[in-house]
């Protein structure tokens, strides 16, 4: 593994060791990073651009409280490059990450990808048969870099359309150092009925810390993305900053699915935002769970007359870890729908807060939005705040909100004691079925294994 | 052999003290009946029993099979056998009839394959007119007060409990429904069955013979026979502790 220092004169680059960017900010790095890629010209000064607004944008003085000024720039690795991960051996992943996967049941050949100790487990061959199916119907799904060069005139056509660089201190970063993450296009009119899985063609550089994830779906088009799964990641990486724009045409269908249980060292700060035309329908279903701090509101404009939007998600916050989750929707147009539900879940002294944004613009007609938010809290030291903004402008929308929190009922855990249950088997029954009809929602194998992982989240660690 | 046998009970439910003194044996294979006006702690003899924390036994043993119950958290209680039919069971949003059962079945080691459990289940369901949807419902939410106590004895069937305290499972039953549940908690009774059943209403002793009554006063058990002094209690000036009023309709 080499570790050479970008900053200093000695820097080389040599195409028989693995690519990596080194440690440390600066325009050095970000220019490697530009040149490991070939990237064109436009593409570089964007990055060094994004740079210099990040350097230049302070850090977000309401995630102090979190310890957000506790994250040294200076300390993280920005670019690993053909699937190099941070030499690491199985015998280094901590014996509780290990027990993590057998008690998930997490197939063994998956055991050494998810603890980053391979850089890709062998799903090669499934990934090529999607793909010829997919390319006969003209469906681009491939990673971002491989979307920019082979894909470009569509590609910039979009990017950074929805999330500009100076939208946040954290998209900036990522606009400066991005690498990974996905690049869709669905051509008019194609239905895509399988989900698409991040999945499917996971290495480290998808999984990476500043992925970037572009999808368009054109006029009467339908999508389903998923990223994610329920196994932890663990990462020695201690910052994932991923930004992810999603475009849905006139009349087109997007649903964007996210799991996401990260190891308890990770500060999780992703924007996601996305634009709803004419008809288009979006929904964002977003389940975080572990990291240290995670900063995230899937965003939704609805641009076109008859769009709607639903964003469903489901924190959990354990011991020391912090959930500032939440949903924005923005109504732009007459005649736009949009429906929020989040339920939380605090254990121990985690927190779970939901941040919303209901906006609707002046002049229109007949906007709704309804928005439930449910806390649950499993001891009396775990904690949960609401911080619902809604703005409405002008009369004849129907705007709905609801916010709930609520204390894990005594009452009912004794019911299901009584019935010879253990008091951590009675809790987990009690929380999943508080986010039952949001689990609903996911696919299948994604709800199964989601029950399974808040019931190990419920139980003592050992 | 006694299945339950409760010594010089005292019970407070915060500083009040619900029983005093209070003793009761039932062997096993007995079905026993406790009556008694409102309020004068039927109901929390029962929680005390299965072991609700709010419930403190300040003095006196409740033994069951032999050991003593007291220290024993109520998972443990269930685990040994003891079952409770709850008079107003709370509802527990999201999760189902059939997830309830199967968790506490898992929990009692009486594990099944899924199609046999189904199978198991259907059959006690339809044996007490519960249509097969029911058990996707989730469990006391929304249920009328004849639901929730078919679903209970619906649970009972299925743990097989060796020692069932059934709390008014007879309100809010018209006579159908009454007939129906009591066949069905007669299907369990054997030589290793036994419960203590408790009622306002003379008409459920009609249908489960009990091999004795008693009737708790202050506290105590002032009265013990078999069902025939039911049929005297009204002479004997007990007529108090009967609910005149028509049974609720389902």
């Amino acid at each position: 593994m080499k570790t050479s220092d970008a900053s200093s004169e000695n820097f080389h680059f040599d195409m028989s060791y693995p690519f990596d960017a080194g440690i440390g900010l600066n325009p050095t790095t970000v220019a490697y990073i530009s040149d490991v890629k070939g990237e064109d010209p436009w593409l570089r000064a964007f990055r060094l651009q994004a740079l210099e607004t990040f350097l230049a944008t302070p850090m977000p003085r309401n995630l102090e409280p979190y310890g957000i000024q506790n994250l040294d720039f200076h300390k993280i690795r920005y670019y690993l490059a053909n699937n190099q991960v941070p030499s690491r051996s199985w015998e280094d992943v901590p014996l509780e990450i290990k027990t993590t996967f057998d008690r998930l049941g997490i197939p063994e050949r998956e055991h050494r990808f998810l603890a980053g100790v391979e850089a890709q487990f062998d799903s090669e061959a499934a990934y090529n048969r999607m793909q010829d199916v997919l390319a006969q119907k003209g469906v681009i799904f491939v990673d971002s870099t491989v979307g920019l060069k082979k894909y470009s005139q569509i590609f910039r056509q979009y990017f950074a359309s929805l999330v500009p660089i100076g939208n946040n201190k954290f998209s900036a970063l990522n606009a400066a150092v991005f690498s990974g993450g996905s690049f869709i296009y669905v051509p008019k009119g194609v239905k895509v009925k399988q989900p698409l899985q991040a999945y499917f063609r996971i290495n480290a550089e998808s999984f990476g810390q500043f992925e970037r994830t572009l999808i368009v779906v054109d006029e009467d088009a339908e999508l389903t993305y998923m990223e994610g799964c329920t196994a932890p990641r663990f990462e020695t990486a201690t910052l994932h900053s991923a930004v992810v724009e999603v475009i849905a045409l006139k009349n087109a269908k997007v649903q964007y699915i996210t799991v996401q249980n990260w190891s308890n060292n990770v500060y999780n700060l992703v924007t996601k935002r996305s634009i709803a035309h004419e008809n288009a329908q979006i929904r964002w279903i977003d389940c975080n769970i572990g990291s240290k701090l995670t900063v995230k509101y899937p965003s939704i404009l609805l641009a076109g007359e008859g769009a709607s939007g639903e964003i469903l998600s489901i924190a959990l916050a354990s011991d020391q870890q912090i959930q500032r989750t939440g949903a924005k929707v923005i109504h732009l147009a007459s005649n736009t729908t949009s429906n929020i539900v989040s339920k939380s879940i605090s254990k121990g002294n985690g927190l779970a807060s939901y941040h919303g944004l209901v906006h609707v613009d002046p002049k229109l007609k007949n906007c709704r939005n309804n928005s439930q938010c449910d806390a649950l809290l499993i001891d009396g030291a775990s904690h949960s705040d609401t911080y619902p903004k809604i703005d409405i402008h002008g009369a004849g929308h129907h705007i709905q909100h609801e916010a709930k929190v609520s204390k894990i009922d005594e009452e009912r855990l004794l019911y299901l004691q009584q019935r010879g249950i253990d008091p951590w088997q009675a809790t987990s029954l009690c929380v999943n079925g508080f986010v039952n009809e949001l689990i609903r929602e996911f696919p299948l194998e994604y709800s199964v294994e989601l029950k399974r992982l808040i019931d190990f989240e419920m139980h003592p660690k050992k | 052999m006694n299945a339950l046998e409760i010594r010089h009970l005292t019970l407070h439910v915060g500083e009040k003290c619900v029983l005093n003194d209070f003793s009761l044996s039932i062997p096993k294979g007995e079905i026993h009946v406790l009556m008694g006006k409102n309020g004068r702690g039927k109901s929390s003899l029962a929680k005390a029993i299965v072991g609700y924390p709010d419930y403190h036994v300040t003095g006196g043993e409740i033994v069951f099979n032999g050991e003593n119950m007291v220290q024993l958290p109520p998972e443990e209680r269930a685990q040994r056998g003891i079952f409770l039919a709850h008079q107003n069971p709370v509802a527990i949003p999201g999760v189902s009839v059939s997830t309830f059962i199967r968790a506490a079945m898992n929990a009692q080691q009486k594990k099944m394959t899924t199609v046999a459990f189904y199978e198991l289940l259907h059959g006690h369901m339809d044996r007490l007119g519960l249509r097969r949807e029911f058990s996707a419902r989730a469990i006391n939410d929304g249920f009328s007060g004849g639901e929730k106590k078919r679903c209970e004895v619906l649970q009972m069937l299925m743990l097989r409990p060796s020692f069932a305290i059934l709390d008014e499972i007879d309100s809010g039953l018209d006579i159908d429904a009454l007939k129906i549940v009591a066949e069905n908690i007669k299907s369990l009774y054997s030589s290793d069955f036994s419960a203590l059943v408790i009622t306002h209403y003379q008409r459920l002793l009609d249908h489960i013979a009990p091999h004795k009554v008693h009737i708790l006063e202050d506290g105590k058990i002032t009265l013990s026979g078999g069902p025939e002094i039911v049929q005297e209690l009204e002479k004997k000036g007990y007529a108090f502790l009967f609910d005149r009023e028509e049974l609720a309709p389902e």
